[in-house]
């Protein structure tokens, strides 16, 4: 199913090129395939410039957000917790446009400035939203929400200010994904590879926190580095998926909630498919967003809030008879 | 009979105090629980128990005070070192729903898990045996949160034998459960403790069963201790009646001997 939406984004676009011919250019940039065909020539450069570097882009960006996702809800054991809702993204939005407009070193510091945003933020929510020795569902989303609108307001005074990148910035800001060839992908790349790994290899302890941070501790978790540990790999993720993609809402939320459904509550299962699915659900989203209204594409971010936030609103209304989370 | 080993705990609570914030919670309470010994730890509610529970397993820091397993402070223990000499079955309550019985049991297995949690040969040997002893191997495909609360209990008890630690800390276990499965899981422990010397730290709300369970009992009191020592010295009419502010008598029992109370209604 991934691959089969990978090879329909590749190939289609403003310009259609047939999936036949995207797979045969695709495998003739392999060394050890000698394919030719008759396509126009601006095929292949729409295809290796544009569409594969984006396509790849896309799907690690959905895969970062889904992963992401999976983490924080088991970290604050909250079904709604999303790197969207709980304010991480507009923080890591922030600490990019920041850099943005700030720094003439630009892109390769992006990442970086979007990931100390990301800290900063899920350390002011959490520290918001604690009653006690638990994080319940309603102060965490309200502090989430609070955090998160305080950093776009920041974002957009930030936008307004430096105003010839606002443009750019606004796109982002819906989860656009402008930006184009292969440059991004090689910066953002290895964050978050090392990000997903680390999330990944959580999955032990995320299930063995479910029991509570008390009797984690008990079972013999050293609770206080595991969580610091998630919450690195978790904003690292989100950060760079942030830095290149703009904000992108609810596929970190709605992403993990499926694959629980189906496949259960085993951490070390849901991080890896979350991954999985959340790189086809974006991919998905992103096509429809360059069909629909084509040639002109749509930010992604406004195709996952249309579907998402209904999806939200289900979850929230079957959130206190819960039984399989 | 097993009380004789005097001076050689394996469990040293020294002068012990505790707050949560402002209010005091454990004031200077010391105790000492031996090795082969179960120790019941009985009090109104509000005396400090699960504090006390809370402390020695190290998850709250003491303001004054010390403890000492195996004669080692227990702070100085990493949460891994310290899960293989000691395990704690909380109260049932708040339990990941989404796991099966069985995945719950394996992850008192953690301290000996890797990073990954793979589990190796060992690790699923003991989580059958325990959950054999604790009769809950026909559930073990069921979700946690579809079983009942004097299961999801026996779930908790069966985790800590799997954690296979000298040192057992149990708050209230007997709470949910119907008379048998009570019976049961003290009968259970008390031949876990003969065959194993096991030692016990167990807070109780059933002054019988106490009495009939534990070798000696020590008796909270608004975070003080206020007595310790056999039961039939501890369990006395004078000090339930002082402590609990309830008219009760005892008597021994006729065949066993031992010593049971009963509330004046």
């Amino acid at each position: 199913m991934l691959v089969l939406a990978f090879v329909l984004s590749i190939a289609l676009g403003a310009v259609t090129i047939p999936p036949g011919n995207a797979l045969r250019i695709l495998l003739g940039k392999l060394p050890w395939f000698e394919i030719s065909g008759n396509w126009p020539e601006y095929f292949e450069t729409i295809l290796w410039e544009m569409r594969l570097p984006h396509t790849i882009l896309v799907a690690l960006t959905g895969a970062a957000l889904a992963g992401s996702g999976a983490a924080f809800q088991g970290l604050f054991r909250n079904p709604l917790a999303d790197p969207y809702l709980i304010g991480v993204a507009s923080g890591a939005g922030l600490g990019a446009i920041a850099i943005m407009s700030f720094s003439q070193a630009g892109k390769y510091l992006v990442p970086i400035g979007a990931f100390i945003g990301a800290l900063g933020t899920i350390y002011a929510v959490y520290a918001l939203a604690k009653v006690g020795r638990i994080v319940p569902l309603t102060t965490l989303i309200l502090a989430g929400v609070a955090v998160g609108s305080f950093a776009s307001a920041l974002t957009s005074f930030l936008m307004l200010v430096s105003d010839q990148m606002i443009l750019q910035a606004m796109s982002f800001l819906l989860g656009g994904s402008t930006v184009a060839g292969w440059e991004p992908l090689k910066i953002a790349f290895p964050y978050l590879i090392a990000g997903m790994t680390m999330l990944v290899i959580s999955g032990h302890s995320l299930n063995v926190l479910q029991f509570g941070e008390e009797q984690a501790q008990q079972l013999g978790l050293p609770v206080e580095k595991v969580k610091i540990l998630i919450i690195v790999a978790a904003s690292l993720t989100t950060a760079a998926a942030v830095s290149f993609s703009g904000v992108i809402g609810f596929v970190g939320l709605v992403v993990p909630h499926v694959i629980r459904m189906v496949w259960g509550g085993d951490y070390k299962k849901l991080i890896p498919l979350s991954i999985l699915g959340g790189g086809f659900t974006l991919l998905i989203s992103d096509l429809a967003a360059r069909i629909v209204m084509a040639p002109r594409s749509l930010p992604v971010g406004i195709v996952t809030a249309l579907v998402g936030a209904p999806f939200f609103l289900w979850i929230l209304r079957r959130a206190k008879r819960e039984v399989f989370w | 009979m097993r009380s004789g080993n005097q001076g050689n705990p394996v469990l040293d609570i020294r002068s012990l105090s505790a707050a949560y914030g402002e209010v005091t919670a454990l004031d200077r309470v010391s105790i000492s629980v031996n090795r082969g010994e179960i120790l019941g730890l009985i009090g109104p509610n509000g005396a400090g128990k699960s504090t006390l529970i809370r402390v020695v397993s190290g998850i709250l820091k003491a303001k004054a005070g010390e403890v000492l397993l195996n004669k080692q402070n227990i702070t100085s223990y990493t949460p891994s070192q310290r899960a293989r000499v000691l395990a704690v079955v909380p109260q049932a309550r708040q339990l990941g729903g989404a796991f099966s019985v069985e995945q719950a049991v394996l992850l008192g297995r953690t301290a000996y898990l890797g990073f990954l949690g793979k589990p190796s040969k060992l690790d699923l040997e003991k989580t059958y045996w325990a959950m054999e002893q604790t009769e809950v191997t026909h559930l073990s495909e069921r979700k946690l949160a579809e079983i009942s609360g004097g299961e999801q209990q026996r779930v908790l008890l069966a985790r800590a034998l799997a954690q296979d630690t000298p040192v057992l800390l149990l708050d209230e276990p007997t709470n949910h459960l119907d008379l048998k499965y009570q019976v049961n899981l003290l009968t259970l422990l008390k031949s876990l403790v003969n065959k194993q010397n096991l030692t016990v730290l167990m807070a109780m709300h059933d002054l019988n069963q106490v009495s009939g369970t534990a070798d000696r009992v020590a008796l909270l009191v608004d975070g003080c201790l206020h007595s310790i020592g056999k039961p039939e010295e501890v369990l006395t009419p004078e000090n339930i009646n002082e402590t609990y502010q309830t008219k009760v008598e005892s008597f021994n029992h006729p065949r066993t001997g031992k010593h049971y109370i009963f509330p004046m209604m």
